[in-house]
């Protein structure tokens, strides 16, 4: 029993999750975030989409929201809006963030309102049996692209830096330790934080892709994930499959609830 | 003083990512696939099976004895 537990429903324990998924090592990291924070649990609010990621709402101690899937944004902006003093963390995966709820997540950064999405990216839709996602790299093999993926995957970090989020950062379930941190950031961060944690997801994506099992996709991380410094000092060439992590991108913008304050004052008659 | 290396067997799925980053090679899965541990005097209480169980089955904890 570790102090971070608290922010778990331990009588949902263990977890569906699948043998070897790194959506646990994730979880974990969010819970250890809170601790590190001391987020009041009464004061937290988790709110997640549908899809294997998007379970971990069910197991953690907070005042938790299961929403359609896709939706988990505009659910959180409105928890948001109702009570701007609430600290609101969505949960998302690949599918569920970039492809349902697409025009949300962009509409989200857009905003830049105060809420901390968490993008469990395991490069596919897990749980209904391994299609391909909008993060599925070119090539890779999923369900429904027998022969190898033919679409160009989005770069949600890209993304939502191009929609205005405010805080990007990037993790792996590899690299547990700093991903704590990251998250923490994210979440003190007065903005639209999005904190991408690549996962592995060993049943429908590695398998089918001969990435060995858990521990090998863990060790493809260790091998493929760079620091942002170090990443841009690479030559084309040397990239290939490797990808930055860390914070990516920061910046200061208005907050939305706050600016939305000042509109319901003034048509109050207020100053 | 002692490392102590907890395992919860009710939650452990036998993914194996414990045994495969165990610098010391001393985790290992039961014909049920669940963690034991081999030889605990080995164990240098580095914390890399506790880092990435993502289901939160083992632990480990230096003893200090008073």
């Amino acid at each position: 029993m570790r102090s971070y537990e608290k922010y778990f429903r331990m009588n949902r324990l263990p977890h569906i999750w699948c043998p070897g998924c790194g959506n646990g090592i994730v979880m974990k990291s969010i819970a250890k975030a809170a601790e590190q924070l001391g987020l009041d649990q009464d004061n937290t609010v988790i709110v997640s989409g549908i899809g294997c990621s998007s379970r971990a709402s069910g197991y953690m101690n907070f005042d938790t929201l299961h929403t359609a899937h896709g939706r988990a944004i505009p659910f959180a902006t409105g928890i948001k809006l109702a009570n701007p003093k609430l600290k609101v963390i969505v949960i998302t995966g690949d599918g569920d963030c970039t492809a349902i709820g697409g025009n949300h997540f962009i509409h989200g950064a857009r905003r830049n309102i105060d809420l901390t999405v968490i993008l469990f990216n395991n490069n596919i839709y897990g749980m209904t049996g391994g299609q391909a996602s909008p993060l599925t790299p070119t090539g890779k093999k999923a369900t429904t692209a027998p022969f190898g993926s033919v679409d160009t995957a989005f770069d949600p970090c890209e993304l939502a830096k191009a929609a205005g989020a405010s805080y990007i950062a990037r993790g792996t379930a590899f690299h547990a330790k700093p991903l704590v941190d990251l998250i923490a950031q994210g979440i003190s961060n007065n903005g639209f934080s999005l904190v991408e944690a690549i996962t592995q997801c060993p049943i429908s994506y590695g398998r089918r892709n001969k990435m060995g099992d858990a521990a090998g996709m863990l060790k493809w991380m260790s091998e493929n994930a760079v620091p942002l410094a170090a990443y841009e000092k690479l030559a084309e060439e040397q990239k290939g499959d490797k990808f930055p992590i860390g914070v990516l991108y920061q910046k200061t913008a208005p907050e939305y609830s706050a600016e939305y304050a000042k509109v319901i004052k003034l048509a109050q008659g207020g100053k | 003083m002692g490392i102590e290396i907890t395992t919860l067997k009710e939650r452990c799925k036998g993914c194996n990512i414990c045994a495969a980053f165990c610098p010391k090679k001393i985790l290992a899965m039961d014909t049920l696939g669940k963690v034991y541990v081999t030889d605990e005097k080995a164990c240098i209480n580095c914390g890399q099976c506790e880092l990435r169980c993502p289901d939160y089955a083992i632990y480990v904890e230096k003893k200090v004895e008073k």
